[in-house]
């Protein structure tokens, strides 16, 4: 049973929380707030929080000088051609492991987790090389590939999390009912899973739409993400806070959304399971 | 428990994971070690010929080398010491009731979702710029000569904005981790005479321990290959002073286009990673059997 | 039809032998009760008959065929499961349709089946709930339904009741019994509960370590156990068993009298003891008495109320011809 709370404590409590809270977000806002600002009061001395003229002009900017567009749709494109690829090489991976575990289940597991663990700096240079010698460089069908690949231990222990969690009986009776294994997956598993399965989808859109090291080596123009896009303006040429932040913002946003959505199962996703 | 149908079946539906997990990691794994013993620029193409341990040798007495393995374990101790303990201290915060829970969990985590490039550039220009960031004004403000974050303490910076990104994710973890501790225990506790300072130190930070063994072997994993951060605020200067060793190994091969010693660099990182890696797969291992 | 016969079947995990080599005849019709204590064999033997485990060696014949090969779904058989596996996400209609729309039956013939189904079960109301929003025996009685519609040659139960409060067994042990009654197709229970096995079941196998103890009709059991395993497993409460001199004098190693066929006096009778605990049921009363070089307390069945304390001397007397006779290989002397 929790206990009732004095109100003068959880007033003090409730204020330290917010200002914690306000503090480690503010970044994010402060980016949002100068997005409507003019590049002139994004620089202003002293700063103006909240009382300047707003302006959408940045993001139409953003849009007309580099393409924006473009860029985002290349984003949606790679993290989500990544994840369902995934999740369709996954989701009989993760039957197999939860439902027929074998001698070597756990070591085929453990084995998937530990190719996560290699460094990707340490395979930058041959598929640098395979890329540029297949043509695949600076490709989306390109970045597809490896974000899969790179994500895959995730998304099949993911799965396997949660599949463990239905009852092996539950197969075991559509079996019995005359099930052939593609309607036992079909029928029962995957609409039982949906919650596990649309976790998992939402963690690895996450992922794959922050990921920049691949994205940010392997593309140059045509393929480049929003990572890349973003990175452009490392090199600033004149005023450019408030199209930086309206650039920022809208590559953000939509997976800060998404990203709330799923708080809860991303511990599970990101721990692997060990902490729920 | 199954048949040798349903085996069979298995093995057939377990194999196109396996085999692409296989691919990727044995194809590009052998390119890069045989590359690392190779004279090799791509520069002068068809030059290519057997070098023997020399890249090793070159990459290994670097001075580069050790900048930037000395950076690694800052970036990583660093990031680890601030997320870790400023982890703890939110998750305790956050565990009390309060009003408004939802927000401020959301409000909290929402570094975690920023992607690297962003978030570096966001802290680089509108908070540690020296002329025009957030810092530099509350500076002038305060009657203090602004400070040039990237400049003077590149990878301190660094280690600021990285632990910004990775703090969510430790306190998540930990929150989680602290709101599965029965309430009971703590009250046995309470009624046993402890005190709020006995009920932490004996009652939930063993109960922590694993999961803060958790988030350290995690983000190390990701901390060795931080990259986006730095190359869109120093590019690793000046000099190599906040060069990691990810970013020394790319410079090597796409800056300077040396396969044969960016290889042999980045065979050493995985050496180092799977030292890492070991620990955290009997971690993950042991709780598989749970 | 529905007759299933084993013929040698063993069942190994890895080095595991868990069924021995193993004969057993089921006939069409018969309600046979799986029955011994938990980890004896009687769910991997039921798996076995299932198809949902291989057998390890052996043959599986199912109405003369040969079905050992034979994959689940194709043996014509139906299963009732512990946690009655349901599909959560489905209605109780498309749980019990399921198998139909597995087998590619047209939906009209699908709905009519599900339809009489849910009257004989009661379930009629309760077509378009979720599985969830159902109590225990209706859940039951769901998994039974799902079973029904497909006229299986023969159902399979495994331990169906144990999720379920007392009360609501003893009920749907009958509506099992009465469903029998009137399908007369051959239903294989397994349990752990001797009085399920004792009131469902046209025969009982008894199973220890994966060996048949005995096979026979609950009376045969009860009244000629095979050896003192079947005796203890058989009857509640459970026989009593006196070795050393008190079987010496009926030349055997062991002998075992039943609680209900000790009676008591305070006066006068063949061993003397001290009552222990006495529990009054209203109907019976139960004495645990202490005798000297009895480990156990023996005891005794009563009908009616009985006033004894504790610490009371009380003489017991076993019926004569309710005397099991067990030799030094535990087996039933004749």
């Amino acid at each position: 049973m929790a206990r009732a709370v004095s109100t003068r404590r959880k007033a003090l409590v409730t204020i330290c929380a917010w200002a914690v809270g306000i503090a480690i977000f503010f970044p994010i806002l402060w980016t949002v707030l100068t997005s409507f600002k003019t590049e002139a009061e994004a620089i202003a001395s002293p700063p103006s929080f909240l009382f300047f003229d707003w302006t959408l002009e940045n993001y139409s900017t953003v849009q007309e000088r580099s393409d924006y567009f473009r860029h985002f749709s290349n984003s949606v494109i790679i993290s989500f051609g990544s994840t369902l690829l995934g999740l369709l090489i996954a989701i009989p991976a993760a039957w197999s492991m939860a439902f027929v575990p074998g001698k070597r289940t756990k070591d085929v597991l453990m084995w998937m987790l530990s190719t996560k663990m290699l460094p990707p700096v340490g395979v930058l240079i041959p598929i640098y090389l395979l890329f540029r010698d297949t043509g695949l460089l600076d490709t989306r069908i390109g970045l597809v590939m490896v974000l899969t690949l790179i994500n895959l231990p995730i998304i099949v222990w993911m799965l396997f999390t949660y599949f463990r969690e239905i009852p092996g009986e539950i197969l075991e009776a559509a079996r019995m009912d005359g099930a052939e294994l593609w309607s036992e997956i079909v029928y029962v598993l995957t609409p039982m899973a949906v919650p596990g399965i649309a976790s998992t989808l939402l963690l690895n859109i996450i992922l794959s739409w922050n990921e920049a090291f691949w994205t940010l080596n392997l593309t140059a123009v045509d393929a480049a993400p929003l990572t890349a896009f973003i990175a452009s303006y490392s090199s600033p040429e004149g005023l450019f806070y408030a199209k930086l932040s309206a650039a920022s913002t809208m590559a953000i946003a939509p997976i800060l959304i998404i990203g709330w959505f799923s708080q809860k199962q991303l511990v599970r996703g990101l721990t692997f399971g060990a902490v729920k | 428990m199954a048949t040798q149908h349903s085996r069979a079946a298995a093995r057939l539906m377990i194999s196109p994971a396996v085999l692409l997990l296989l691919g990727w990691m044995i194809i590009p794994l052998s390119m890069t070690l045989y590359f690392s013993f190779l004279r090799y620029n791509l520069l002068i193409p068809g030059m290519e010929e057997w070098a023997g341990w020399t890249n090793y040798e070159f990459f290994l007495t670097d001075p580069a080398f050790f900048a930037a393995l000395k950076n690694t374990l800052l970036l990583v101790g660093g990031v680890l010491l601030i997320t870790i303990i400023g982890g703890v201290l939110l998750a305790l915060l956050l565990d009390q009731p309060f009003w408004g829970q939802g927000i401020v969990r959301i409000l909290v985590i929402a570094p975690f979702f920023v992607m690297p490039t962003v978030s570096a550039l966001v802290w680089k220009n509108m908070f540690m710029n020296p002329v025009n960031g957030l810092f530099a004004y509350f500076a002038k403000f305060l009657g203090l000569e602004p400070f040039d974050f990237l400049s003077h303490a590149p990878l301190f910076s660094i280690i600021l904005i990285v632990a910004w990104q990775w703090l969510p994710f430790a306190t998540l973890i930990l929150l989680t981790a602290l709101q599965s501790l029965d309430s009971e225990q703590l009250e046995a506790a309470e009624m046993d005479g402890a005190n709020f300072l006995n009920r932490f130190v004996f009652i939930m930070v063993p109960h922590l321990a694993r999961s803060i063994t958790v988030v350290i072997l995690i983000q190390t994993i990701f901390l060795l290959s931080v990259f986006a951060e730095i190359l869109v605020t120093t590019n690793g200067g000046p000099g190599y002073a906040s060069t990691n060793l990810t970013y020394l190994i790319y410079a090597q091969s796409l800056l300077q286009f040396d396969v044969g010693g960016g290889s042999a660099g980045g065979v050493v990182a995985i050496i180092l990673a799977n030292i890492v890696a070991i620990f955290l797969m009997r971690m993950i291992g042991k709780n598989l059997e749970a | 039809m529905g007759q299933i016969t084993l013929n040698q079947i063993t069942k190994s995990f890895g080095d595991v032998q868990v069924i021995p080599p193993l004969d057993l005849q089921i006939d069409d019709g018969e309600f046979v009760v799986f029955v011994g204590p938990s980890g004896c064999g009687k769910s991997t033997l039921l798996r076995l008959i299932a198809g949902l485990e291989d057998v390890s060696s052996g043959d599986i014949t199912i109405d003369g065929k040969n079905a050992t090969e034979v994959p689940p779904a194709k043996r014509g058989l139906a299963m009732v499961f512990q946690s009655y596996a349901l599909y959560p996400h489905m209605s109780v209609r498309k749980n019990i349709a399921f198998p139909l729309r597995m087998a590619g039956i047209d939906k009209a013939a699908q709905d009519a089946k599900v339809a009489a189904a849910a009257k004989v079960l009661n379930l009629t109301d309760y077509l378009d709930r979720r599985p969830g929003q159902l109590s225990g025996g209706q859940r039951q009685r769901v998994a039974i339904g799902r079973a029904i519609v497909r006229e299986p040659a023969a159902f399979l139960f495994d331990e169906p009741l144990s999720n379920l409060d007392a009360a609501l067994r003893v009920n749907m042990r009958l509506e099992i019994s009465e469903l029998h009654q009137s399908l007369k197709t051959t239903m294989i229970y397994v349990t752990h509960d001797q009085v399920e096995a004792m009131t469902m079941a046209d025969k009982i196998v008894v199973l220890q370590a994966g060996r048949i103890e005995q096979v026979g009709s609950p009376l045969e059991l009860y009244h000629t156990p095979r050896n003192k395993f079947v005796a203890g497993f058989i009857g509640s409460p459970k026989m009593n068993f006196l070795t050393g001199s008190f079987a010496d004098e009926f030349d055997a190693a062991t002998i075992g009298v039943r609680p209900e066929h000790l009676t008591v006096s305070q006066s006068d009778g063949k061993w003397v003891g001290k009552v222990g605990v006495s529990e009054h049921l209203g109907s019976d009363t139960f004495l645990y008495v202490d005798m000297d070089g009895v480990d156990e307390p023996i005891t005794v069945r009563s009908s009616g109320e009985i006033g004894f304390r504790h610490g009371d001397i009380v003489h017991l007397t076993p019926a004569p011809d309710k005397i099991h006779r067990f030799d030094n290989q535990d087996l039933r002397i004749a």
